[in-house]
């Protein structure tokens, strides 16, 4: 067969999209025995991998955080929810609570508001270099996050950073943008954005292509403005999008870590110090590891994602099954 | 001949419309351009300190040609802060992933998109329900039971433990497109006398190829970039950090050479960068296709 007729038969499929999708979805019947061995034989990576890595570790969390334990020994002391109390009663891990939220303030409207603005522009068909623009706008998403913390913790040096000497050329003081308490998550918050921005603004423009070009132009024959447009036909279309990419925006500023930790590694005194880091420094940084502590703050730490991701599916849900009935 | 001659007059103030019309689309482009060279000024900043000297790193600013270039930063990095090695193994541990993920996510959605099995919808729930498992919240027992395996502190236990996490998305991206080939194409492989494998690696598998060149190119940069598990992973075997562990621990060996630093970090973002430049195509079309299913 050749790799044109696929593609033919393929186009036609889509056609047919609605008749096949009827056929697609019955089970084949023939040989059944044997299928099941090999429908089973394709998901054993799956299974050992992700059951290993994945489900396992959800699951052993919970057994972990009813423990007392320190990584090293066999013995692991059953204490029931004492470690939870523990941690319920740090206000270290309140405090780390409060900073991943409140980076979430931060970042989330920032990213999802400001990724709209450069996607809407990104998105006209008559501007020259769009696709050298577009790229370099996104660069930053592709590159390591642990190297960009480094280097950045270098530019923004109080001592010798270009970014302080410039200020100090300037007449200004200088400052200590990573180890000043008050500027340091500020300054986390706007180097997250600019890092994962072009995330967002992907997000936007595969959004806003939805929206046919055409709808624009007849608006405007019409005699529709700009802001009209916008008021009238982007904003419309866009809703909602705008609740899936904002809950995919939060569920990703739960992953963090690696700008956090080389950045300002939780500090100066906590004021950076989101749960993933904390989670760290219980199980891994500390001189004896406090595994169940450390679990304890996990499980809590995963109700909270696991929180949002519901919220997720129900507004993911909502929306479609407003535009189904449309 | 004749037309062209008496044609320049209207085609002149046609041209210059067309211009004129263009210019502020022009204008636009230029001040995007500036934006974008900020937006990127690090990576240009991290280019040119990793070829100055240290004393001019400390007192040049933001100037980005260097007085003279230091081509002994690269080699610093590269033979005593041991970035080669590092280098090896992160291409040795994202290559090997890569392979990993990408045929165990096109195995399962295959057979989770084709057939209807005891388990089968169990088993697609649980996927998404931990479609964003954050990896702070999975990294306790995922050590524990590598230590128990005998798997920490080797490539190959961190290599496992990376193709384990949950890429459920891969998996959802494989299964949105096995969905909607038609069955008639399976039968004709069925009536051609393949079995089930020879129908999924030489009639199914190519014609997902634009899914594979997706899942493996996220799947890569996701690993290239990743921090968490490996600097856990070579806690106590420097000799197999990644770039990206290895960076972090060469801020803390050597405080002061921050050009070799520099170095160092162009040796690690360049490959994923140029692999980003070849392939933005799949790139963007994995992330886009987040938002539209």
């Amino acid at each position: 067969m050749t790799i044109r007729s696929v593609h033919l038969t393929r186009r036609e499929a889509r056609v047919r999209a609605g008749e096949s999708a009827a056929t697609n979805q019955r089970p084949a019947r023939h040989g059944w025995k044997k299928k099941t061995t090999w429908i089973w034989l394709f998901l054993l990576p799956t299974v050992v991998l992700y059951g290993i890595y994945t489900i396992y570790p959800i699951i052993a969390s919970y057994w972990y955080s009813l423990v007392e334990w320190n990584g090293f020994d066999e013995n692991q002391t059953f204490v029931g929810i004492s470690n939870y109390r523990e941690v319920f009663a740090d206000p270290l891990f309140w405090n780390s609570f409060k900073v991943t939220l409140l980076f979430m303030v931060f970042v989330v409207p920032a990213r999802v508001l400001l990724s709209l603005l450069m996607a809407m522009v990104l998105n006209s068909p008559k501007l020259p270099l769009i696709g050298v623009l577009r790229s370099a706008f996104f660069i930053p998403v592709v590159t390591t996050t642990a190297i960009i913390g480094v280097v950045m913790r270098f530019i923004l040096d109080p001592a010798s950073g270009p970014i302080n000497s410039i200020l100090l050329r300037l007449g200004s003081g200088g400052i200590d943008f990573l180890g000043d308490p008050h500027w340091a998550l500020p300054t986390a918050a706007v180097l997250y954005v600019w890092k994962f921005f072009g995330v967002t603004m992907i997000y936007w423009l595969a959004a806003l292509q939805t929206i046919p070009y055409e709808l624009n132009e007849a608006a405007r024959i019409d005699g529709a403005g700009t802001g009209k447009i916008f008021r009238y036909i982007t904003v419309p279309m866009l809703k909602p999008f705008l609740i899936i990419i904002t809950v995919l925006t939060i569920e990703e500023t739960f992953h963090n870590f690696d700008l956090m930790y080389t950045l300002t590694g939780g500090g100066p005194y906590f004021h950076t110090e989101i749960i993933e880091i904390y989670i760290y420094r219980w199980a891994f940084a500390a001189a004896i590891p406090q595994l169940g502590h450390a679990s304890a703050a996990a499980v809590v730490f995963g109700l909270l994602v696991a929180v949002v991701g519901a919220i997720q599916l129900w507004a993911v849900y909502a929306t479609r099954r407003r535009g189904a009935g449309r | 001949m004749t037309a062209q001659l008496t044609a320049p007059a209207g085609a002149q103030t046609d041209r210059q419309r067309r211009v004129l019309r263009r210019l502020p689309w022009w204008i636009a482009t230029v001040f995007l351009i500036g934006a974008a060279l900020i937006w990127i000024f690090p990576f240009l900043w991290m280019l040119s300190a990793s070829l100055k000297n240290n004393m001019e790193m400390f007192s040049g600013g933001l100037r980005l040609w260097p007085k003279e270039f230091v081509w002994d930063n690269y080699a610093r990095a590269w033979n005593d802060a041991h970035f080669g090695r590092y280098l090896i193994n992160t291409i040795v541990v994202t290559v090997i992933t890569v392979v990993i993920v990408t045929i165990r996510c096109a195995t399962a959605g295959y057979v989770l998109a084709r057939y209807r099995f005891r388990g089968s919808r169990l088993f697609l729930g649980v996927l998404i329900a931990t479609l964003f498992v954050p990896t702070g919240y999975t990294i306790i027992p995922v050590v524990k039971i590598s230590m128990q395996l005998h798997l920490i502190d080797s490539l190959g236990g961190l290599i496992l433990a990376l193709s384990g996490g949950a890429y459920v998305s891969a998996i959802l991206i494989y299964y949105g497109y096995f969905r909607q080939i038609p069955r008639e194409l399976e039968e004709a492989a069925v009536v051609d006398g393949a079995g089930f494998a020879r129908t999924f690696f030489s009639v199914m598998l190519p014609l997902a190829m634009p899914v594979t060149a997706t899942v493996a190119v996220l799947t890569f940069i996701a690993t290239w970039n990743a921090f968490f598990l490996p600097l856990v992973f070579t806690f106590s075997r420097p000799n197999l950090r990644t770039v990206s562990v290895g960076m972090q621990a060469f801020v803390g060996e050597t405080a002061t050479d921050w050009a070799g630093m520099a170095a160092a970090g162009v040796i690690s973002i360049v490959p994923v960068v140029v692999l980003f430049i070849f392939l933005q195509r799949y790139f963007v079309e994995g992330i886009s296709g987040a938002v539209k299913s």
